[in-house]
């Protein structure tokens, strides 16, 4: 019996100490991903998973997991701190609403590294980042604006921040650019991710003899109304073409890989650096998806030609003179509205047909 | 803008209308018919949850929104037969239990879910133009271009207003809900009539939430019934228990609905937060004034409401 309690012990040691080993072993660097919505939302927190799988097949360093679903508010700081205490260096927090929490916590690890995604507050371990996506929303704006017959455009909107008016103003002076009949009506769905309330601006939109219908919501809900009205669509965050390739015209994507393998590469070469990142088009954390099977060449054409000048810094799309749908000037002649205007934007230019609380 | 073309945004609107309270006319007729019989079910919501969910993933699964709606429907009935159950058999505190449903329909339906998120479905139901009754000018187009579920709701509320007013069946049931132990002294079998209502309740929040999930939305979400459980109960209230009346506020709920994207997307200056909150409201303020109508006309609820029932207690 001795002796078979010594070998068990034996046995163990040497089980656990090889595991011990293979674990010291590994230098992967852990990163964690906490996404505000399920994983397959079908968009935002799927186009951050798609980045996330980008990142994990690009550098075979770096280990990551993720959780989904996290509240905004107090209980994503505990999810934080476990994975931290699990070993985990770089924190991205893909919502806005991770902001507090992260900043908190980000105090208490000054060796853990912090990203958060479209929030403003930084630390010394923990940067910002977001993408221009203006550019996109301009351009598929543009698309939109040669397609329309009855130039009545819905946009389903989520939240009246700076973020989405970016998003509803800049698709509009795109719209008006090459039509300048265009009306872009606005509902707000005061939600990330609602399907059904997404649905339902959408049919609202259809009675009123929308032709196209736009979202910056998060589903694609309202691209799945446009397609039994046998209407046009502009798709959000990933590219559903493969989907609904005879309902959308065309779709503004995010290429979070792109920020995540920089990141990454940078935490691994050890020239990381807290900032506040806003790349855009030329930097193709942005960009246009698959144009869809009805768009003509003509078109396309004209569309990719405004790509070229905007990543050659040619175009500059808030520039004046461009008037609020209140009808003051808001920006002059000759200037361009600066990146601070642009991330605390709380008006919509002329064309808008939509109203901002408060405002 | 010609009037034809404000003719016509309104019939496109009050026709989704009609749709939105398709969604809530099932749960409510549902539980006018359980209150009827003594048996109050704070439980709508969580079999309507349960209903949207299996009505989902049968339809994903068999391409078949009929059957979709019936799984939806069974599924329901069955959630609905735990409350009966524990406030029947057991005799325990209905007020309680119906809450636990509620509770356990979002639970259940959340964890199960988790993989169905965002899935659309390729089947639902497709509008059937009644011939004749669609030529109707306006009120035509509105009413009968809908799907056969649609129709179905219609069909349900005459008839359950005719078994609950004109058959012996419907004076049965209420005598269970206003007074048991006469009732039974009359020969009916107070559990069994009690069993029966409910799980017809169940079935009913069952076929709501599988109209939306297949009907309406389609797709899955957690919590996607979004408290329109909570509003059939308040409209059972609003309805002062006749399932005609039910019809009228559910539609106004569904139009109250409709108005609120229709106001924003002609750029009112309402924030959208109100009018997001406006069925609510709305609801609120109808259940306050039916309160007040109903006080001055002496109608109530079933004097049994809630009140467990025993053979064996003299």
């Amino acid at each position: 019996m001795k002796k078979f309690a010594s070998l068990i012990l034996v046995v163990s040691i040497v089980v656990f100490g090889v595991g011990y080993m293979s674990q010291a072993k590994s230098s992967k660097i852990k990163a964690a991903f906490l996404y505000v919505g399920p994983h397959n939302d079908g968009g935002w927190s799927q186009a951050h998973d798609e980045g996330r799988i980008y990142l994990q097949k690009h550098l075979p360093y770096v280990e990551t997991a993720y959780s989904e679903s996290v509240p905004e508010g107090a209980p994503c700081e505990k999810i934080i701190r476990d994975y931290i205490h699990k070993g985990y260096k770089v924190i991205f927090g893909t919502s806005f609403g991770f902001m507090d929490s992260m900043y908190n916590v980000a105090k208490d690890y000054p060796d853990v590294i912090f990203e958060h995604c479209s929030g403003y507050k930084t630390r010394k371990n923990m940067g910002t980042y977001f993408g221009r996506m203006y550019q996109a929303d301009y351009l598929s704006g543009l698309v939109a604006g040669m397609m329309t017959k009855t130039n009545y455009i819905g946009f389903v909107a989520p939240f009246p921040i700076p973020e989405v008016i970016r998003e509803i103003d800049s698709f509009t002076i795109g719209a008006r650019e090459v039509n300048p009949k265009v009306e872009v009506h606005v509902i707000w769905t005061n939600s990330w991710f609602n399907p059904v309330k997404e649905r339902s601006a959408a049919e609202t939109f259809i009675a009123n003899k929308a032709d196209i219908i736009a979202s910056g919501c998060d589903s694609p809900a309202s691209i799945e109304g446009a397609k039994k009205a046998h209407i046009f669509a502009i798709g959000y965050d990933r590219d559903n073409y493969a989907k609904f390739p005879n309902t959308l015209l065309t779709s503004r994507i995010w290429h979070w890989g792109v920020f995540y393998t920089k990141t990454l590469k940078e935490i691994h070469n050890g020239t990381w650096k807290s900032t506040q990142y806003w790349g855009g088009l030329k930097d193709g954390i942005v960009g246009l998806g698959k144009f869809g099977n009805k768009v003509p060449k003509k078109v396309r054409n004209y569309v990719l030609k405004r790509e070229k000048q905007i990543i050659d810094g040619k175009l500059k799309i808030f520039e004046g003179p461009i008037y609020s749908n209140k009808g003051k000037l808001m920006v002059k002649k000759g200037e361009e509205l600066s990146d601070k205007d642009k991330l605390s934007l709380q008006w919509f230019v002329k064309g808008v047909v939509g109203n901002i609380p408060n405002k | 803008m010609s009037a034809s073309h404000h003719t016509t945004i309104v019939i496109l609107l009050l026709s989704n209308a009609i749709k939105a309270g398709t969604i809530l006319l099932f749960p409510t007729i549902g539980e006018i018919f359980a209150e009827r019989v003594g048996i109050l079910n704070l439980g709508v919501e969580g079999m309507m949850l349960i209903g949207a969910f299996f009505g989902f993933i049968v339809t994903r699964l068999t391409n078949n929104p009929y059957l979709g709606f019936i799984a939806g429907v069974l599924a329901g009935g069955i959630a609905s037969l735990i409350h009966a159950f524990i406030s029947i058999t057991l005799r325990g505190n209905q007020i309680v239990s119906g809450l636990a449903l509620t509770i356990f329909g979002a639970g259940f339906t959340t964890f199960y879910g988790q993989r169905w998120i965002n899935m659309n479905l390729n089947a639902s139901f497709e509008n059937l133009k009644l011939p004749i009754l669609s030529n109707i000018p306006v009120a035509g187009s509105i009413l009968f271009n809908q799907d056969i579920i649609v129709y179905l709701s219609y069909i349900l509320a005459f008839v359950m207003w005719f078994i609950l007013y004109k058959t012996m069946i419907g004076i049965n049931l209420r005598a269970v809900g206003e007074n048991a132990k006469a009732a039974n002294a009359m020969g009916i079998n107070v559990y069994r009539v009690r069993y029966i209502w409910t799980f017809f309740g169940g079935l009913m929040a069952g076929a709501g939430g599988a109209y939306l999930t297949i009907g309406y939305a389609p797709f899955w979400l957690d919590g996607i019934t979004a408290g329109r459980g909570w509003i059939a109960i308040a409209l059972v209230i609003f309805a002062m228990w006749d399932p005609l009346k039910a019809v009228v506020g559910a539609y106004l709920f569904g139009s109250i609905n409709a108005l609120q994207f229709q106001l924003q997307a002609t750029g009112t200056t309402i924030p959208s937060a109100i009018l997001n909150m406006l069925p609510y409201l709305v609801t609120f303020i109808a259940i306050v004034l039916t309160s007040i109508i109903v006080k001055a006309k002496h109608i109530r609820p079933p004097k049994e409401l809630g009140i467990p029932y025993s053979r064996e207690e003299k």
